[in-house]
């Protein structure tokens, strides 16, 4: 665990970069390969439109592993998250076309932990809408 | 039809163990394009501490989530999949997955609730590697969705 952020330089209320990662039908393709869920809602229309949904959407999990990046970008050592969570409000609609969607996330200190931890909160947005809610890491600092 | 709530504490035994590849590693962290070097260069990693390349952290999500099929796929339960949506994710570290860890999965369920007509199940899934540390814990949150009215 060695993070490039030291404890002594954060406060409540430091932002941190925000990340901005693009999504289309060949990322989710990609991801559905790599993680094994091949869910036809994230990439058969006609079989997302018939559950319901308004298009194709983008796997829950993938929006939750962009936004954890606006963290581990920030500290440098992955291995520096303690716990991470989220809870899903609105999908992320990605339209057959090759501009996809766009998953736009910031982030800010939101506490000072013992041991050189802090709570992250996190904002992840697509087309307007907030994508999840609940959106925490705490992360060891040096 | 609400599920029932003896469920609730039913533990389910650890599975067979999987193997961290650092090409699966690789795969998923090309997958979500993230670029740390950490995920694909040994040197990399070695400069954090790790004694190999680590995972993203929601990599364990695929373990975690096919060690709850046994939960999911229970008959006693009676979980229709059909109409389940992911609602709440959540990972505590005790450290990072790495290649080469071997990875067992005991999954519990924590909650079972009935909200206006859905049914929504809380399973916690253990990730121990083989000798017996703990790695990491998930909780997943399912939610099977009511029919719809006609």
């Amino acid at each position: 665990m060695a993070a490039q952020i030291k404890y002594a330089d954060v406060e409540v209320g430091t932002e941190l970069p925000a990340g901005s990662f693009p999504v289309t039908r060949a990322t989710l393709v990609r991801y559905a390969g790599a993680s094994g869920d091949f869910n036809p809602i994230h990439w058969n229309e006609k079989f997302a439109t018939e559950v319901g949904l308004p298009d194709v959407i983008a796997h829950g999990m993938f929006t939750m592993a962009e936004a954890i990046r606006v963290v581990t970008d920030w500290v440098g050592d992955p291995g520096a998250v303690v716990e991470y969570g989220v809870r899903f409000t609105k999908p992320v609609v990605v339209p057959n076309d090759d501009r996809g969607a766009l998953i736009e996330v910031t982030g800010k200190v939101a506490a000072k932990l013992d041991d050189n931890r802090v709570r992250v909160d996190l904002t992840a947005m697509s087309a307007g809408q907030k994508v999840l809610g609940m959106s925490r890491a705490v992360v060891a600092l040096s | 039809m609400a599920l029932d709530q003896s469920f609730v504490g039913r533990s389910y035994p650890p599975t067979d163990p999987y193997e961290v590849g650092r090409e699966k590693i690789r795969e998923f962290a090309v997958a979500v394009g993230d670029e740390n070097a950490v995920y694909t260069d040994l040197e990399a990693a070695k400069r954090f501490g790790h004694p190999d390349v680590i995972a993203p952290p929601t990599f364990v999500f695929a373990i975690t989530f096919a060690a709850a099929g046994q939960v999911v796929d229970d008959p006693q339960l009676g979980l229709d999949y059909s109409r389940v949506v992911h609602g709440d994710q959540k990972f505590a570290y005790t450290r990072p997955v790495r290649a080469g860890d071997r990875l067992s999965v005991t999954s519990t369920i924590e909650a079972v609730k009935s909200m206006a007509g859905n049914d929504i199940i809380d399973i916690r899934g253990e990730v121990h590697d083989e000798t017996g540390e703990h790695v990491v814990t998930a909780w997943t949150k399912l939610v099977s969705r009511a029919p719809q009215e006609a």
